[in-house]
């Protein structure tokens, strides 16, 4: 509020610029928010109203019966939010659990993806043969439609006639018997393989071109002074994509937490436990069980809590490259 | 496929023993990391690829690596087993729509929040931002809601229509775009409006005929980011279509989590319905990669 404040003020004192009339200078007053006011409508109607509506549902009792006429459901007061938080009953332990699947896959998935596309990006730094179109074939998986490449890894998952068991059982041995994947414990596994090789990509992408603003005369200098490759990625390289790696994190972090995508076409309309996340989980309280009203409980917890590890993140993260920097 | 876009780091001359020269270990670790990295990327588009040609005894079968039969039949049969063409035209018609609206009305509040200061600037780009981070669901019930409210109230279908998913698709990728063209547009010198307005120009001559031409990369970046956005999203488009809206990416994921799949069918089908994007994604990578650069240095 105060930088808006500031800008006004620094508007305001400006002189104006040259003796219009006050028809003219109120349109070029209008003009900018003119520009705006398309993208402030639709902002309106599909996110900024939507949310506030959700909020307003969270204290209702919304079931099926009152979809045509929803202002006409009875208050609920905080009952929506009491059955979701209540971790002795199902819908409450199911939703417990699903939160903690959610934060070890997304945590696991973001790390894994974060660290391969910052290999990928650092090994593909200098120049060698090949190495122009590895770093475009290396796109391809995050340029695929996510469904395709989830379905395409719903196949390769299947026991019987999948790549993966084949590769597993039949070539290199692993297992005497061939395993499920898309069921019980293996299909957390099979989750965060299909989240990391559609996530990867992007961080490499975001990784190189991050390292393009680092000068190369630091590295020359640090060469000269005898510094190896790694001692190089490790005192210039780092430090310099710290505030890319910020950014890099945190978003892809939102969009695991956030994502029904993967889940939802890999596993069909059941997750089973081990795998259901916590938008599938809400999904499935909504539009399974029509109990809109705790559904969008649980939609306004999980915004909290996404506000809430936004916000410590950032004053963290803030903090510590102030003291570094 | 040419050089990424990539500015050369200068290093001077590569000589053996020269201190920028890669060290052996150094060598090999890109070699085997690099090689696990190809395979893993590799193995689901070779699927795809393999097993859309491989006749249906063959997918109902233990995997091969490679395919005893090849046959084109998946790709002829695929057309009738779903109704794909139905619904590449209905994602066709969805994401051609809601990109273009997309951009136009991104690119206008792009150029307003970067080249006035005016009170509610701060406000605009924080609340923009932040709808990034709120989880689809919360929106989904709410905004379906308000559909079938506003269908009941003015007559305008926007549930199960095509007109409410390009609005959905649209405002889903503003706040980015938005994001994005700023960085874009603020990394443009102000001389060029100054010069277009001597032209005669005034703000809007001065943004069509000046600043989109020399926008162009950030252009096409948000483009592009629209476009995949809406080709492949299924939460919304599984909720807010009906059989006759149904897109691509909700068609496929239903036939795909039937009993009996065709996967060689399937396969075929996801290779289609890929193949347009990854190919522009992959051409227009360089503009991306320099957009990504401009919006995150300011």
């Amino acid at each position: 509020m105060a930088a808006v404040t500031e800008i006004a003020d620094a508007t305001a004192v400006k002189p104006p610029r040259a003796r219009r009339p006050l028809s003219a200078r109120l349109r070029a007053g209008a003009l900018p928010y003119l520009l705006l006011l398309p993208a402030v409508l639709f902002e309106l109607l599909v996110h900024i109203v939507p949310m506030l509506v959700g909020i307003f549902i969270s204290f209702k009792q919304l079931t099926e019966f009152f979809i045509r006429d929803w202002g006409a459901a009875p208050y609920a007061g905080l009952t929506n939010y009491r059955f979701a938080l209540d971790f002795h009953s199902a819908v409450g332990q199911q939703l417990l659990s699903s939160f903690w699947v959610t934060c070890s896959f997304s945590v696991l998935t973001v790390a894994v993806s974060w660290l391969i596309g910052l290999a990928a990006a650092l090994l593909t730094q200098e120049r060698f043969r090949g190495r122009g179109v590895l770093r475009t074939y290396f796109l391809v998986p995050y340029a695929l439609p996510a469904f395709a490449a989830a379905i395409t890894w719903e196949f390769m998952f299947q026991r019987d006639t999948g790549l993966v068991n084949r590769l597993l059982v039949d070539d290199l041995h692993l297992y005497h018997s061939a395993p499920f994947w898309l069921i019980g414990h293996n299909s957390f596994i099979a989750l965060v393989v299909t989240a990391v090789w559609r996530n990867w990509p992007f961080a490499f992408l975001v990784v190189t071109a991050g390292l393009q603003n680092i000068p190369g005369e630091l590295y020359e200098a640090a060469a000269i002074d005898g510094a190896g490759e790694w001692r190089r990625i490790r005192s210039i390289t780092m430090p310099a994509l710290r505030p890319v790696n910020q950014v890099l994190l945190l978003v892809l972090f939102l969009w695991n937490f956030n994502d029904f995508n993967t889940p939802f076409v890999l596993f069909g309309d059941v997750p089973p436990p081990q795998a259901n996340l916590l938008s599938l989980q809400i999904y499935d309280t909504s539009f399974q069980n029509w109990n809109f009203g705790s559904g969008s409980a649980m939609s306004v917890l999980l915004m909290l809590f996404l506000l809430v590890v936004t916000g410590g993140y950032l004053l963290l993260t803030d903090r510590r490259r102030k003291d570094l920097g | 496929m040419a050089d990424t876009a990539a500015p050369e780091i200068p290093a001077g001359p590569r000589r053996r023993g020269s201190p920028m020269a890669p060290s052996r270990g150094f060598v090999w670790t890109r070699r085997v990391v690099l090689t696990l990295l190809t395979l893993f990327t590799s193995a689901p588009i070779y699927v795809m690829l393999s097993s859309s040609l491989k006749p249906l005894q063959e997918v109902q079968a233990a995997f091969t690596w490679i395919p005893a039969h090849l046959t084109a039949r998946p790709y002829a049969d695929m057309w009738t087993t779903v109704p794909l063409a139905h619904y590449f035209i209905n994602s066709l018609i969805v994401s051609a729509a809601s990109t273009a609206l997309s951009v136009v009305i991104a690119l206008l509040a792009a150029y307003a929040v970067s080249r006035y200061r005016f009170p509610g600037r701060q406000v605009f780009r924080i609340t923009v931002l932040s709808t990034q981070m709120f989880p689809g669901i919360l929106f989904l019930l709410p905004l379906f809601l308000i559909y079938v409210n506003i269908g009941t109230a003015t007559g305008v279908q926007l549930s199960g229509s095509r007109l409410g998913l390009i609005i959905t698709f649209l405002t889903f990728t503003l706040p980015f775009s938005i994001w994005m063209l700023v960085g874009y547009l603020d990394s443009i010198p102000r001389e060029l409006d100054e010069a277009a307005k001597v032209d005669g120009n005034g703000p809007l001559g001065a943004l069509i005929r000046v600043i989109i031409p020399v926008a162009v990369p950030g252009i096409i970046t948000v483009a592009v980011y629209s476009f995949m956005t809406a080709w492949g999203e299924v939460l919304f488009a599984s909720v807010m279509t009906s059989d006759a809206t149904r897109t691509l990416a909700v068609g496929l994921r239903n036939y795909a989590s039937e009993n009996d799949v065709y996967w060689n069918q399937i396969m075929a089908a996801s290779l289609v319905v890929s193949v347009p994007v990854v190919a522009a994604f992959l051409l227009l990578q360089r503009h991306l990669v320099a957009g990504l650069t401009a919006g995150s240095v300011k």
